[in-house]
């Protein structure tokens, strides 16, 4: 096997807990990556996946030790090795790529230097040959004008173009292995398409081996030739891309790929049910019991060895796996439809909103002077009805949770008016909103663990509303905290518990549970599903989807991902720059024709399968202010005319589906020159 | 499952468990021990005090130590070792309260600035910046002239110029839990001020500021002192250590005693309180090497 750089045995890693017992993060993987191969590793938050990559550069995290096994580089076990070997090995030999780059560069140095800095420790090159490299490194990462952009500090880069150059310097040192951790997580949709694209390039070019770990199928269908599915510290499946992806054998991949919402089949995708088990619970029998749909007595009671199949080329961890080997890939569509019973009943009307965050110069104040700047958000009009649930799509900095938060009042409007039931109008500042108002519209939170006070109990949390809004109090209040409680599937029993003591999903649940105990009538949902895990994510969905059918409450969905907006949604509005590009009927949107800035969202979108490519319109650029006049996206617009969108703004027009798009090109012509490519 | 571990403990096991965390480490046992041994001589000491502490007899002046006289006599022929252990009494008792009132005006003060914000938190800390930079003894001294040495006096004035700093360290933990999103839930959601104040600000921000109040205690006590010293903390003939290194320190090259012992008793009491507090920020999980104290 001279073809093999790394070979991992039998690798254990643990830590002692307090109380002295020897509990295992990684469960005896074994595993050889060849050269020139592109290996994703895939798990949920707490699979061990990022502590076997660590491994792999012969990094034991503090407070974990290995326990049994090696980790073999060219037959020389990393995990031994002094610390002054490894320095030769790490960078030179194997490279890795962070997950933020933003916060792994020096803020105050060039970029250029620390390119330099990297080819310094890794290679024997004078001044001149540096120099020189630099700039190859920074063209082979596709930044524009290199020798400019090695004078710029981190800061004035974009988030997609640190990514590029935390690339360049991995490459500094011509590693043989490239493990990067999660390195599109936190990107926008295109950047993240267009990363992928140059990592698979450059995998192609240097014929470098790489190791992807990523919680995203659907990244890492883009890039790997093989996969790895971990779960709770073991590798529960292990084979080529394709046969995992389109047939997975084992039935945590299985259910992880059916949890995962898709363009291509909208509605709510099934969920699986519980958690991933806390290390060092599982004492006998599969990890995966718990969970599992095949689950039987002997796979309580007995560990499953991984076994591999030679006909697929695959190692898989299950005693049941011939189920699922004929399963049809179809099956990992089937979802649920929504079917929102939406009324022709205006709820909350949205007209000509702008929103400022400039801040008036105090002698503007003085003269009276009127604020003339280009605004954040720009003359939104948005009609919303009872019952529906309307999504607002864009990259970050599109202005989605600016209209959110001026909706909840906590961001004044500069214009425009937000009328509630049809004639209500709401305050601009939340001191002189109606208390039924604000009952009426409740927030609910991306990141659960900064929406909940980390000091309360799930009682104290759920009971905050019930105590203001309706005034309960003693053992009224207390069965009311336990039936809001039941109805986001939590029982009695988590009510002494504090935040950190609950799953991420739970937590989202009480999160939920207290939007829903003050009985509103709308619900902002600011990218609920994004910090939570694919399998959990299912599960929230579903969970809003259904208490939305009891409630008949109405969802403003604010999200990134157009996958869980086209599972959630019937309405979806486009927004860039704070102003709206398209608005309709969801499944209308997702249709071309549409916008210039839809369909470049729409091709950038990642598929969990290795046959479906992002198809990359537009440049990757990011804007940081909306432009002064003229179409919001003449910036990056594919398909741009010329001086009309830079000086006019666009007309509405009604799109071939109904949806209404917002652009000079006429909609015939979209469709033309959308369906040419 | 570990969850069912950790269910809600009430208000008197988790002042247990800290206190059984401080005293699992020696130095935090240490200075429990130096603490408790100070509270408890305070209070019990004018049961068996030897001898009466103002009782001035010339012809014992400045007797070396001795199985009568244990820490020998001052320059006017008062027991040392009685005055030694009365002398913490009314420093223990005045720099309690002092801190006491520092935590409370100083916490509420602090907590209210860092949620406000704008131009009134801007007026608040140039008011406050502007007191810190008035050296406190001298303002002490000013304060102290003009009403008197009492300890109605002392307290408050303490408290105040102690509670300064807390305002500062108060403001900076609210502002770490301010734009946390469940004030913005709870501001969404339309809570009063004073209700996200006491609901969900206070229960995040309480450890922090009753570490700096416990590092304020020991401070206050040195801080007292010195007033005693310089003559403008207890008056004679009420024993406190202070006063008494005064009185002694121009003795100090041929009856060290009379110097030695306030200042052992002092000195423990400042190391007691800054081990307690120490432990107490750990027991807490609030690592004070990490931040720089305001």
């Amino acid at each position: 096997m001279d073809s093999a750089i790394q070979i991992i045995n039998n690798l254990t890693i643990g830590f002692t807990s307090q109380k002295g017992k020897q509990i295992s993060i990684l469960k005896n993987i074994s595993t050889t990556i060849k050269k020139g191969e592109t290996v994703g590793i895939v798990g949920e938050s707490g699979s061990g996946k990022s502590t076997l990559a660590l491994a792999m550069m012969g990094y034991v995290k503090h407070g974990l030790y290995t326990i049994s096994g090696e980790c073999l580089f060219h037959s020389n076990n990393l995990l031994e090795m002094k610390n002054k070997d490894l320095e030769n090995i790490r960078g030179r030999k194997i490279a890795m790529i962070p997950q933020n780059a933003g916060q792994s560069l020096t803020p105050n140095l060039k970029i250029g230097y620390q390119i330099d800095e990297a080819l310094k420790l890794h290679t024997d090159l004078k001044k001149e040959e540096r120099d020189k490299k630099i700039s190859e490194l920074l063209n082979k990462v596709r930044l524009p004008s290199p020798e400019i952009m090695a004078q710029r500090y981190p800061h004035e880069l974009s988030g997609g173009q640190q990514q590029r150059v935390a690339v360049a310097m991995a490459l500094a040192g011509n590693p043989e292995l490239l493990l990067l951790d999660e390195p599109t997580t936190g990107l926008d949709v295109t950047t993240q398409a267009h990363v992928l694209e140059l990592l698979n390039f450059i995998a192609k070019d240097t014929g470098t081996s790489m190791v992807y770990v990523s919680h995203d199928l659907g990244a890492i269908a883009q890039v790997s030739d093989r996969v790895i599915v971990m779960y709770s510290g073991e590798i529960v499946l292990d084979g080529p891309v394709r046969s995992i992806l389109k047939n997975p054998i084992h039935p945590y991949t299985f259910g992880l790929l059916k949890s995962i919402p898709k363009l291509t089949s909208p509605g709510l995708p099934d969920s699986m049910s519980g958690s991933q088990p806390q290390p060092g619970t599982i004492k006998t029998g599969c990890s995966f019991y718990e969970r599992c749909n095949l689950a039987e007595d002997k796979c309580k009671n007995n560990s499953p060895t991984l076994e591999y199949i030679d006909d697929l080329n695959t190692s898989v961890r299950c005693f049941k796996y011939k189920e699922l080997i004929n399963v049809k890939e179809t099956n990992l569509d089937i979802v649920k439809s929504i079917n929102n019973d939406v009324l022709q009943n205006e709820i909350l009307d949205i007209s000509k909103v702008s929103i400022s965050y400039a801040k008036q110069k105090f002698i503007d104040q003085l003269l009276n002077k009127i604020d003339d700047s280009n605004p954040t958000v720009q003359d939104i009009n948005i009609n919303i009805n009872k019952g529906e649930t309307l999504a607002l799509v864009g990259e970050s900095g599109s202005g989605k949770s600016t209209i959110l938060k001026s909706i909840a009042g906590l961001l004044k409007t500069k214009d425009g008016m937000i009328k509630f039931d049809k004639d209500k109008v709401l305050s601009n500042d939340l001191k002189m909103r109606d208390p039924g108002f604000l009952r009426a519209i409740q927030l609910i939170f991306q990141n659960p663990d900064e929406s909940l006070n980390p000091n309360h109990t799930v009682e104290e949390i759920v009971s905050q509303p019930l105590r203001l809004y309706f005034g309960l109090k003693g053992d009224e209040l207390k069965q009311k905290i336990i039936e809001v409680l039941e109805k986001v599937r939590l029982g009695e029993f988590y009510l002494t518990r504090y935040p950190r003591q609950l799953s991420g999903g739970e937590k989202q649940r009480v999160a939920v549970a207290r939007a829903f105990a003050a009985k509103p009538d709308i619900i902002l949902c600011d990218e609920v599903t994004s910090a939570l895990d694919v399998s959990v994510q299912a599960a929230v969905l579903n969970l809003l989807q259904e208490l939305k059918e009891d409630f008949g409450t109405t969802y403003i969905f604010v999200s990134h991902d157009l996958a869980v907006v086209r599972a959630i949604s019937d309405r979806v509005a486009v927004l860039y720059q704070g102003r709206l590009c398209e608005i309709g009927p969801s499944k209308n949107v997702y249709q071309l024709p549409s916008h210039p800035y839809t369909e470049v969202l729409l091709g950038a979108v990642l598929e969990p399968d290795p046959d479906v490519k992002p198809k990359l319109v537009a440049e990757d650029i990011v804007e940081e202010m909306p432009p002064e006049k003229g179409c919001s996206f003449q910036g990056r617009c594919p398909r741009i005319l010329g001086d009309i969108c830079k000086n006019e703004v666009p007309p509405w027009q009604i799109g071939e589906n109904g949806n209404s798009i917002r652009c000079h090109i006429k909609v015939e012509e979209l469709k033309k020159q959308q369906n040419i490519n | 499952m570990t969850l069912e571990k950790e269910q809600k403990k009430n208000n008197l096991q988790k002042v247990y468990e800290v206190i059984k965390t401080m005293a699992s480490k020696p130095s935090g046992l240490i200075g429990l021990s130096i603490l408790l041994f100070h509270v408890i001589l305070a209070i019990t000491s004018p049961l068996y005090v030897p001898y009466d502490y103002k009782a001035i007899d010339p012809s014992l002046m400045l007797q070396a130590p001795s199985s009568e006289y244990w820490f020998g006599t001052d320059s006017l022929g008062r027991d040392v070792f009685t005055r030694t252990i009365l002398g913490g009494r009314t420093a223990l008792t005045v720099t309690f309260f002092g801190s006491l009132i520092a935590l409370l005006w100083g916490g509420a003060l602090g907590i209210f600035c860092g949620l406000v914000g704008g131009k009134i938190d801007d007026v608040v800390m140039r008011i406050i910046d502007a007191f810190l930079s008035i050296p406190w003894i001298l303002a002490m001294l000013l304060i102290v002239s003009l009403l008197g040495t009492t300890t109605l006096v002392l307290i408050p004035a303490l408290g105040f110029f102690y509670g300064k700093g807390i305002v500062r360290v108060a403001r900076a933990a609210t502002h770490d839990v301010i734009a946390k999103d469940f004030i913005v839930s709870a501001r969404a959601r339309g809570h009063s001020n004073l209700s996200i104040i006491w609901n969900e600000i206070l229960p995040n921000v309480r450890d922090a500021i009753m570490v700096e109040g416990a590092m304020r205690w020991s401070w206050m006590l040195l801080g007292f002192s010195s007033l005693s010293f310089l003559g403008f903390g207890v008056s004679p003939p009420t024993p406190d250590w202070g006063l008494m290194i005064s009185n002694a320190r121009g003795l100090m090259s041929f009856a060290y005693w009379a110097v030695l012992a306030p200042i052992f008793g002092l000195s423990s009491l400042i190391i007691g309180i800054n081990l307690t507090a120490d432990a107490f920020a750990k027991a807490l999980g609030i690592d004070r090497s990490t931040k720089a104290p305001v």
